[in-house]
């Protein structure tokens, strides 16, 4: 599973670092980003999930 | 004030409504179902989208959606064209998105950890005000103090001065709807108030926001005037605290008459995180509002320019379509993407101070109290308008435990 957020949509609600600290950073506006750009861990993947479930701009996108 | 009593919540819509005050939810949950873009001629005219859908597709469309409106009133004007300005919140594009820019980084999630034992400390003071009673109002005595002292400290003013502030947050908050231009008086006596403050830092500049406004530059490079520092301070000022306080306030109110979910929160500390965004959902505390800049249409709806429009987050985070089993609260809920802080570009500036405010409130409550109960529910009022919180929570708690 790859993660990635989209920058035209996150607005810095920063509920995805919350959740997965392990996954996302911010910048100093509060703007995230995914920090693995390849495949993440296969222990992380629920917490992907979680971050991704909890976006209310559905800016957290996972893909295969 | 006498009001006309509301014949349908679907044609004759009232924020202040007493009975929509004591509980919104029902009214809520049957316009949704049956109106789900409500209307009315009150308040010089307002749409009331309840849907989850509808409530995010007009908070992202702020082409055709102003925040010259933010709060709905008598006043046939908006308070924008009265003179209101309190940027970013009263703002559109272009001139939103640069202060905004300018104020982000000082509530940036790194910037809001630092506050993080400061905000301990001063829940942990204010328990031991009162741990010795067995009895307290956990609203006026907990909930309301933790975001008036926070924000005064990063702002750069006198935490004493608490009374002037809960004060001018009750008339123009959760009063103004319905007391037309003496919402003005406040606002001038909030912004001498803050002048006197920014003459101050001038002189002597600090490390806190009011010295980061003097210090910061629009994009033109040109200086932030008197006017536009203290409008940014109006907001962070009052826009953080009714807020927070019924948040919490609301939370605690939960956890009172809920011995299950308090003894699971006590126990399981790793519940915390889905806790807070769970009760930030149930009990979202801000309807927001818009004016309407052109005309369009939402859900089949025609809405002309110049309509007001209340944006209940609270009823969008109760929708069923959108959550399952939404009026049940579920500390370990896995999908929940409220909306208690908006959605689109005027998510809530603080919302970060907010949550860790909320969180640390809850846990430092809950380390010292773990066992509390509400002694006369029918006591418990909530503030009108577009903030909703209890502000009185009598609880009696046993005192060998809290001390």
């Amino acid at each position: 599973m790859k993660v990635r957020v989209d920058p035209e949509l996150c607005q810095g609600h920063n509920r995805c670092v919350v959740l997965a600290a392990e996954l996302f950073d911010v910048d100093d506006l509060g703007f995230a980003q995914a920090i693995t750009l390849g495949a993440i861990s296969p222990t992380l993947e629920s917490k992907a999930q979680l971050a991704e479930a909890n976006c209310p701009e559905h800016a957290v996108v996972l893909e295969d | 004030m006498d009001r006309r009593p509301v014949t349908d919540f679907a044609t004759d819509f009232d924020h202040c409504d007493p009975t929509f005050v004591a509980d919104p939810y029902p009214v809520y949950e049957r316009l949704r179902e049956q109106c789900p873009i409500a209307h009315t001629d009150r308040y010089h005219g307002v749409w009331i989208p309840t849907r989850y859908q509808d409530l995010a597709a007009i908070a992202h469309d702020h082409n055709n959606f102003s925040s010259h409106t933010i709060l709905v009133s008598e006043l046939a004007e908006s308070p924008h064209e009265l003179g209101f300005h309190a940027p970013p919140i009263t703002e559109d594009p272009p001139y939103h998105t640069e202060m905004r820019r300018m104020l982000l980084p000082a509530f940036s999630p790194a910037v809001i950890a630092a506050y993080e034992p400061i905000t301990r400390q001063i829940a942990r003071d204010l328990i031991a005000s009162f741990a010795d009673n067995g009895t307290c109002d956990a609203a006026k005595d907990y909930a309301q103090h933790i975001p008036i002292k926070v924000i005064a400290l990063m702002l750069g003013v006198s935490g004493d001065d608490s009374v002037l502030f809960t004060g001018w947050i009750h008339r123009l908050i959760e009063e103004s709807p319905l007391a037309g231009e003496a919402a003005f008086d406040t606002i001038i006596e909030v912004a001498e108030y803050l002048a006197s403050h920014v003459e101050r830092h001038r002189l002597e500049p600090r490390d806190d926001i009011i010295t980061h406004l003097l210090d910061s530059t629009h994009d033109d490079g040109s200086p932030l005037t008197d006017e536009e520092i203290i409008g940014v301070c109006i907001l962070l000022l009052l826009a953080g605290i009714d807020t927070t306080w019924s948040a919490i306030g609301a939370a605690l109110w939960h956890l009172a008459q809920h011995p299950q979910d308090r003894r699971r929160l006590a126990t399981d500390p790793n519940l915390m995180t889905t806790a807070t965004e769970e009760f930030l959902r149930v009990f979202a505390p801000v309807t927001m509002a818009r004016e309407v800049a052109n005309d369009t249409t939402v859900a089949g709806c025609p809405m002309k320019q110049g309509d007001r429009v209340l944006l209940p987050f609270p009823s969008g985070n109760r929708d069923p379509d959108a959550f399952t089993d939404p009026d049940t609260v579920m500390l370990d809920r896995a999908v929940n993407r409220h909306f208690a802080f908006g959605v689109g570009i005027h998510r809530c500036l603080g919302s970060n101070l907010a949550r860790m405010e909320l969180r640390v409130a809850l846990e430092e409550w809950l380390t010292a109290i773990p066992d509390f109960e509400l002694t006369d529910p029918g006591a418990v009022n909530w503030s009108a308008g577009q903030v909703r919180g209890p502000r009185t929570l009598p609880f009696a708690f046993p005192v060998s435990v809290a001390g």
